[in-house]
């Protein structure tokens, strides 16, 4: 047999049909649905009396407009359009019969944390959603990525996509990480340095010495943003550290089905001689902590940096980085480490879960944020949330400063009411920071938990080493 | 999606050319979380005043025209955005059939998407057909897709073109899922080959 990568085989293992056009019916082991994007895909399933192929396959959860403040579970606190989105989404999955965590269940989160928390996201499975940061789930070694609506509703039908395959590309960081660093510092310099097409027409995998040392909530930030790196998927073969988390999960197999797919498992890596069609290597020891200065991921640098100047780049970029600049307010060749920041937001699915609170608890332990300061944490789920509370993480953020939410999507992408004003500076855990991503005119520094939590004790972007 | 059956129905004129998507479906009723129940809306401004009533003039709000399942329209209608919400309104309008010299792309092919068959004609026989729609509920015109034959309401057979496989998944009701639904046989196999492999999942 020829040998084969690790994304190979799952597709392989998940091709249910080949046309002689080479288009393929992809068979998918794993739904999740969000209220944004689904309720034109159930609606087009009721106008034509289908059902839902697998609702055992299928896994809802409202994240993305929900509040995140106190006494939420009152509707009255959405605007009206959110308030009919979550609504929509409770009617379909009870009516469909989906798996479903409601606001007000503990369990309910950004779906890309729930997934895997609840033991819905295995080793080698195809897992697809209607949100491009689907890619998150790769960490798993499963081919993870997001659809559009139309393939939303093609799913909850046929339970298949229609794919064509991607080409394979191999990301490698060898050698070990310096203290300070983290996985959302080793992503934002990988796509730093293939910029945010580098990875289009690819499916990623991370290998190397400092991904394996990386713990399953590490890897999970790396494969959040394969996406911003351009790929349609990010995949990290799984092996002791991926077991380890799965296991005992709610939705993780038991007894001997764990031990028969503990066997499969364990053959998902890719081989040897496998061939890439592109391969890119980093020395681990030369990741810094890193931060965007633009509006695009792709403008990373170390903190120890300076803001660059137009004239540094060539081609449409030249423009691109001067608007940029503009929209962030900058000037070239000032320190990153002069810039003010006057918003904190720690959470999203990028940096959401529990040891990212640790992170962060870590820096901001005994310390008040700075004076005129706003600083949130938004836990990734309520299952987080809760951990956080009894672990004494919340109020560690409390007293210091942070105003500490509920779960779900918030700042990340402002859909909900928490949102940056006009010129406001975030320094944010998630993963975009394009133009009024997190609102009209805001302006978006990405950074790891740690960087974050440094910056609102500081007032300014530092470098968490210097603490 | 529903199959395409030879129906006889009410057409209406729309001779205004160049009748967009705005003019279909305007945006604010984009924030829906339907494709359904946007019929009330389609035409909306032509169709309402501002206060929302209805505009007596316009062709649809016409006794006659009410129960209207056909379009005769001007040259290049659909043109505009690729918004799908103009064919959702019209199909949940009840049209199912819009004739035309020519139509825009996206909207040619949303569609069938959609369960509706565009037909492409030459001026003349458009004019025809215009012409016999304006006779009101007693012009009743017949569409057959499987002949590709519409007959007027004075029996005269125009023939029409449609593309050989739009015309196939129109006939049994097929979309992109419908097709899928096609080898259901080869996703049956496939599941019961992996419910032995991997029953965990
Ligand atoms: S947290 Fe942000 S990136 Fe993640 S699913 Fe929500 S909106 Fe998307």
């Amino acid at each position: 047999m020829s040998p084969k990568t690790l994304y190979d085989k799952i597709w392989d293992a998940h091709l249910a049909h080949e046309a002689e056009d080479g288009t393929c019916l992809l068979y998918i082991d794993r739904h999740l649905v969000h209220e944004v994007t689904s309720p034109q895909a159930f609606e087009g399933l009721r106008m034509a009396g289908r059902k839902v192929h697998s609702p055992e396959k299928t896994i809802a959860v409202p994240d993305h407009n929900v509040p995140t403040t106190a006494g939420r579970d009152n509707p009255d606190q959405m605007p009206e359009d959110s308030r009919i989105q979550v609504a929509a989404l409770d009617t379909n999955a009870r009516e469909f019969g989906v798996h479903y965590y409601p606001v007000s269940d503990v369990r309910q989160g950004i779906v890309h944390i729930v997934g895997p928390e609840q033991g819905w996201t295995l080793p080698g499975m195809t897992v697809v959603c209607g949100d491009s940061h689907t890619a998150t789930h790769g960490a798993f070694g499963s081919l993870a990525h997001g659809i559009g609506t139309s393939e939303v509703e093609h799913v909850l039908a046929t339970q298949t996509l229609i794919q064509k395959k991607s080409k394979n590309m191999k990301v490698e960081i060898t050698g070990k990480l310096r203290p300070g660093v983290t996985a959302k510092d080793i992503v934002l310099t990988i796509i730093g340095e293939t910029g945010t097409g580098g990875g289009t027409g690819y499916v990623i995998e991370y290998c190397g010495d400092a991904i394996r040392e990386l713990s399953m909530e590490g890897r999970m930030t790396i494969c959040n943003m394969a996406i911003e790196g351009g790929a349609r998927a990010g995949l990290i073969a799984p092996d002791e550290t991926t077991f380890d988390y799965v296991k005992g999960r709610p939705h993780a197999p038991k007894g001997a089905q764990w031990e028969a797919a503990l066997t499969w498992w364990k053959t998902l890596y890719s081989d040897d001689d496998a061939h890439w069609d592109k391969v890119v290597t980093i020395r681990a020891e030369d990741i810094a902590p890193t931060v965007t200065w633009g509006t695009s991921p792709e403008d990373a640098l170390p903190i120890t940096a300076t803001v660059p100047s137009p004239e540094d780049f060539e081609g449409g970029k030249v423009e691109a980085v001067r608007r940029s600049l503009d929209y962030m307010g900058l000037t070239p060749g000032m320190k990153l480490t002069d810039i003010e920041i006057d918003t904190v937001f720690i959470g999203s699915c990028t940096n959401g879960r529990i040891e990212d609170l640790r992170a962060a608890a870590d820096i901001v332990k005994g310390k008040k944020i700075k004076d005129g300061m706003r600083a949130m944490v938004v836990p990734g789920s309520g299952l987080v949330r809760a951990q956080a509370e009894e672990e004494g993480l919340a109020d560690i953020f409390k007293e210091a400063g942070f105003e500490w939410r509920l779960a779900g999507c918030s700042m990340c992408l402002a859909m909900n009411p928490d949102q940056l004003s006009e010129g406001e500076r975030c320094a944010s855990t998630s993963n975009r920071n394009f133009e009024g991503r997190q609102g009209y005119k805001g302006r978006t520094h990405l950074v790891s938990p740690a960087m974050a939590a440094a910056a609102a004790v500081t007032g300014k972007l530092t470098d968490v080493r210097e603490l | 999606m529903k199959k395409f059956e030879t129906f006889t129905g009410i057409a209406a004129p729309m001779p205004l050319v160049n009748i967009d998507t705005d003019m279909i479906i305007p945006k604010q009723f984009l924030k829906t979380i339907k494709r359904s129940g946007l019929g009330v809306h389609a035409f909306d401004e032509m169709r309402y005043d501002r206060q929302g009533n209805e505009n007596p003039d316009f062709v649809l709000n016409q006794p006659k025209y009410r129960e209207t399942s056909i379009l005769v329209a001007g040259d290049n209608f659909g043109c505009g955005s690729s918004r799908e919400h103009a064919p959702w309104a019209l199909a949940d309008f009840g049209i199912k059939v819009v004739i035309s010299t020519s139509f825009a792309d996206i909207f040619f092919n949303n569609c069938f998407k959609n369960g509706m068959l565009p037909i492409v004609l030459p001026q003349e026989q458009v004019d025809l057909l215009m012409s016999d729609s304006e006779k009101g509920e007693n012009a009743r015109v017949t569409v057959d897709l499987d002949a590709q034959e519409i007959t007027t309401s004075d029996g005269e057979v125009i023939k029409f073109d449609v593309d050989p496989f739009r015309k196939h998944c129109l006939q049994n009701g097929l979309d992109d899922i419908g097709l899928t639904l096609e080898k259901a046989d080869a996703i049956k196999a496939f599941e019961d080959k992996a419910a032995q492999a991997r029953p965990w999942v």
